[in-house]
């Protein structure tokens, strides 16, 4: 890797330095065509060998760092990983052909090793795979069991069958707690990703008086236990009827209340969009709204998914407040409450089965949801975790 | 108070160091306590002077203002109605017959009510037939949460009454330099760009009053309160019972030692929780996330999907699956018994000690991933010249990970630690789900059970008990927890507050 430091030296006029760079060239020129030859043999096998996994790791395009000019090339003007720098060419020739000597005998030791090694990372990476997916093969399992609704001793079931589904649909509120949590998501994810981007952009981008006591503020309401609030808010939702059979807009209320103070991943990025493009806009005689919807808006793109797809993955997930909202009333609960109603002591054993069944009907599409968007994801928690 | 002694700290060796900067960490923890005690005074000494040169401020102005002013010092906008400013001047007069309407309707009598919370709960009473029937009266917790929403309202009517003063002086200034006020097409104009702040905060920072600020003060109060079990409007009313919850469950005097006794265990187990889950995850999830970046290994992508489809499936039906397989007659169980490794079931969730291990190994498989996907990009932006230098220079492997990708990774990533730390001691799902507190126990008071965090037995507290000013004197215990914790940690860390450096 080359630097390619500008020449501050007052000193050296113009003209010199191309005597000089040119000398230095030619310097160069000659003794990289001496050490090549020797080195060739040497960095050939090395280059071959490091060739594959540089291919591999540019395929690796979910792994990308946080760059809001954004897309494609994940690498583009940065320092490539390690694996990818050819191996250290020695400049001195004796020294080069003492190496490669030596390099032929320890290579296959060397390789032998690397192996061995390898086939140890393998072996525990594989185990890990094994047991984190044994719970999935065993959810799939038991939805798909036809004997006996209840837990049982042995994890392949005996004979396949719909049964399960069919039951879950026809004997339980199963397709209004999926209706119910779908609408709630939907709706949380739209409003949800509008609020959070006007806090952000207005925290990031704007400077007004009382910015620094708000984030602070916000800060440490944010430390308090969200439970905390929800007696109180409780009452006031039943105040105005938005629990137990009102609760879907209640439970809106409650998710898309406060989001206002998860601002932090996306103001984060914002942060890192150049100032000066606001400016030349302001410049034109944009206002700042307009900076916002025109400018900052399209660029935010992996941001907003990002946040488009927590918002509405929050509500599938959430059992603690959707607990008390719908609190006695069994057709409004969500997913996460109608199911865990299956797990009680006295409902296990006829419907464990179904809960297996209910369970898999709720991952599969969020899991090909998540994993088609994986790529946002991991930019938010990276550059979440980085700017904390 | 100590100094890092910088000469001999870098006479010793790495454990030497390791522990001498613990000691130092330790030994400055009453400074960096009293830098927050510092902190606070000071922001109260400064809020409070605001609010005495504020007040201070709008009597001067009611004597240097002219005849208009003085008037809308009684008749909001009346000033603005004058000067041009038509629809401001009106929306402020609205408002003002709205809030006395509102406070004679409504307001004054919660307000006046919140004293004693109500007088009697619940009489029995003759109806017109003759029957005895019970007629409920007053209702502590109807008087205390409208009381509550009173105090809100008062406070934006004064807030808005502020602003309207100072704008009718405002514009009396302008007047008289021959300016004409905005109008209210201006106003709208300033509200899409120099005052923009105002049209997006304002629906979030609504939000956050009603659905966290407002709760969150109605909670305060509740933990001053008698509101349990035994005070459940409106069959009976509930008091103001001063710091005698607090005393109550921190042991203070000779009351329940029970529940104080609960306290400390739980308050004990969250902090170990937290700890443990943190650190584990981080540097396994380091170790993963580098067993798989490193070269020569395939299927990278296959392995790294896997391990996220543990973030991809909810939890509820992951950790509520895994919490069935280890029950006594789970499926784990029956494996083992049927293979015969065991005679008799283990007790997995149901043993204290095995429930608190196995809730920390199942944490593994739930943050584990995580973490690997959050160090995969941070191990890709080492520079490789470091690794390159420490290979020439003879570095083994190990001493690589210690020396150049560890602290790396945890100057990059502090921020997440603490935050990871706290999300932790709050993190109801992974404790609820999988044992729901249990394996449960007389030893504690409040339906507490052994792997209970403290916002789990909060909601128990809540749910089930029906102990709300526990349950709230707890939330506000966790507060001071977290936020004692998050306070000190910034002001040793101070990258976290760096927050222009990046732009």
């Amino acid at each position: 890797m080359m630097n390619n430091t500008p020449n501050t030296n007052p000193e050296i006029a113009p003209e010199n330095i191309e005597e000089l760079t040119a000398e230095a060239i030619a310097e160069t020129e000659a003794a990289a065509a001496e050490t090549a030859e020797l080195a060739a043999e040497n960095t050939a096998e090395a280059i071959a060998e490091t060739a594959p996994d540089a291919e591999e790791l540019l395929e690796d395009e979910d792994i990308i760092i946080m760059n809001p000019e954004l897309d494609i090339d994940p690498y583009d003007g940065k320092d490539y990983p390690s694996d990818l720098i050819l191996p250290h060419i020695p400049e001195d020739p004796d020294k080069a052909i003492d190496l490669s000597e030596a390099n032929k005998k320890s290579s296959r030791s060397y390789k032998a090793a690397e192996k061995r090694s390898n086939a140890l990372v393998y072996t525990v990476l594989i185990l890990m795979s094994v047991i984190w997916l044994i719970p999935f093969v065993y959810l799939v399992c038991q939805a798909f069991r036809g004997e006996s609704q209840c837990m049982v001793s042995y994890f392949f079931p005996k004979e396949w069958s719909l049964k399960n589904f069919e039951f879950l649909f026809k004997e339980t509120n199963f397709l209004s707690w999926y209706s119910n949590t779908l609408i709630i998501a939907l709706v949380v994810a739209v409003v949800q990703t509008v609020i959070v981007l006007a806090v952000s952009y207005s925290l990031s981008r704007l400077r007004f008086s009382g910015r620094k006591l708000l984030m602070n503020v916000m800060l440490v309401l944010g430390m308090f236990p969200g439970f905390l609030s929800m007696i109180a808010l409780y009452y006031l939702l039943k105040l105005v009827g938005f629990t137990s059979e009102g609760s879907i807009p209640g439970l809106i209320l409650v998710y898309v209340g406060s989001s206002g103070m998860g601002y932090y991943i996306s103001k984060g990025f914002f942060d890192t969009i150049p100032k000066s493009l606001d400016e030349a806009a302001a410049i034109d005689g944009a206002s700042r709204l307009r900076v916002f919807f025109s400018i900052i808006f399209p660029m935010a793109k992996p941001i907003i998914i990002y946040t488009v797809m927590m918002a509405f993955l929050a509500p599938w997930g959430d059992f603690m407040f959707a607990s008390l909202i719908t609190f006695g009333h069994e057709e409004a609960y969500n997913v996460a409450v109608g199911l865990y109603k299956f797990l009680d002591k006295e409902h296990i054993t006829t419907y464990f089965t179904a809960f297996c069944a209910g369970g898999l009907l709720v991952a599969v599409p969020i899991t090909i949801l998540f994993m088609s968007l994986q790529k946002y994801y991991v930019e938010g928690v990276t550059g979440g975790a980085v700017k904390g | 108070m100590m100094k890092r002694d910088s000469v001999r700290y870098l006479k010793m060796g790495d454990v030497g160091r390791f522990f001498y900067s613990i000691l130092c960490f330790i030994c400055n923890i009453p400074l960096y306590i009293w830098n927050v005690i510092k902190a606070i005074g000071l922001g109260i000494w400064s809020g409070a002077k605001a609010v005495v040169l504020g007040i201070w401020d709008i009597i001067k102005t009611f004597f240097v203002g002219d005849i208009l002013t003085k008037i809308s010092y009684f008749i909001m906008g009346f000033g603005q109605l004058f000067r041009g400013q038509t629809i401001r001047g009106l929306l402020f007069l609205t408002l003002e017959v709205v809030f006395i309407f509102f406070m004679k309707a409504f307001g004054i009598g919660y307000l006046s009510g919140l004293r004693s919370l109500g007088d009697v709960a619940a009489t029995t009473e003759l109806n017109e037939w003759g029957l005895e029937i019970i007629a409920y009266k007053d209702n502590s917790l109807q008087i205390l949460l409208y009381g509550v929403l009173t105090v809100f309202v008062c406070i934006g009517f004064i807030a808005s009454w502020v602003i309207s003063v100072k704008q009718c002086y405002a514009a009396q200034k302008l007047v008289k330099q021959g300016i004409k006020p905005r109008n209210f097409r201006g106003d709208l104009r300033a509200l899409a760009d120099e005052e923009c702040h105002k049209t997006l905060l304002a629906v979030p920072l609504l939000g956050i009053v009603i659905f966290t600020v407002i709760p969150l003060f109605f909670m305060i109060l509740v933990a001053f309160t008698n509101y349990d079990h035994a005070h459940l409007p409106p069959t009976a009313l509930f008091d103001w019972v001063g710091f005698d919850n607090f005393k109550n469950i921190l042991g203070i005097g000779a009351t329940d030692s029970k529940f104080a006794h609960t306290f400390s265990s739980i308050l004990l187990w969250t902090l170990i929780w937290a700890l443990v889950a943190t650190f584990s995850n981080y540097f396994l999830g380091i170790l993963v996330a580098m067993l798989i970046n490193k070269k020569g290994i395939k299927f990278k992508k296959g392995f790294r999907t896997i391990l996220v489809m543990t973030i991809a499936v909810p939890q509820f039906v992951s950790l509520l699956l895994v919490s069935k397989m280890f029950a006594d007659n789970g499926i784990v169980n029956g494996v083992l018994m049927n293979m015969g490794i065991i005679s008799e079931g283990i007790k997995w969730l149901t043993d204290p000690l095995l429930a608190r291990i196995m809730v920390l190994v199942i944490n593994l498989w739930v943050g584990v991933p995580y973490l690997m996907l959050i160090a995969t990009g941070i191990l890709m932006n080492i520079p490789a010249e470091l690794y390159e230098s420490a290979r020439i220079d003879g570095a083994s492997g190990f001493q690589q990970f210690c020396k150049i990708t560890m602290p790396y990774m945890l100057s990059v990533t502090a921020p997440y630690l603490l935050t990871s730390f706290v999300s932790n001691i709050n993190n109801f799902n992974v404790i609820y789900l999988l044992t729901a507190g249990a394996p449960k126990t007389l030893e504690f008071d409040g339906g507490a059970g052994y792997t209970d965090l403290l916002i789990t037995w909060l909601y128990t507290l809540t749910l089930e008990k029906n102990d709300y000013n526990m349950a709230a004197v707890i939330g506000i215990l966790t507060f001071i927890v977290v936020a004692g914790i998050s306070l000190i940690v910034y002001n040793v860390a101070p990258s976290i507050k760096n927050e222009e450096e990046f732009q």
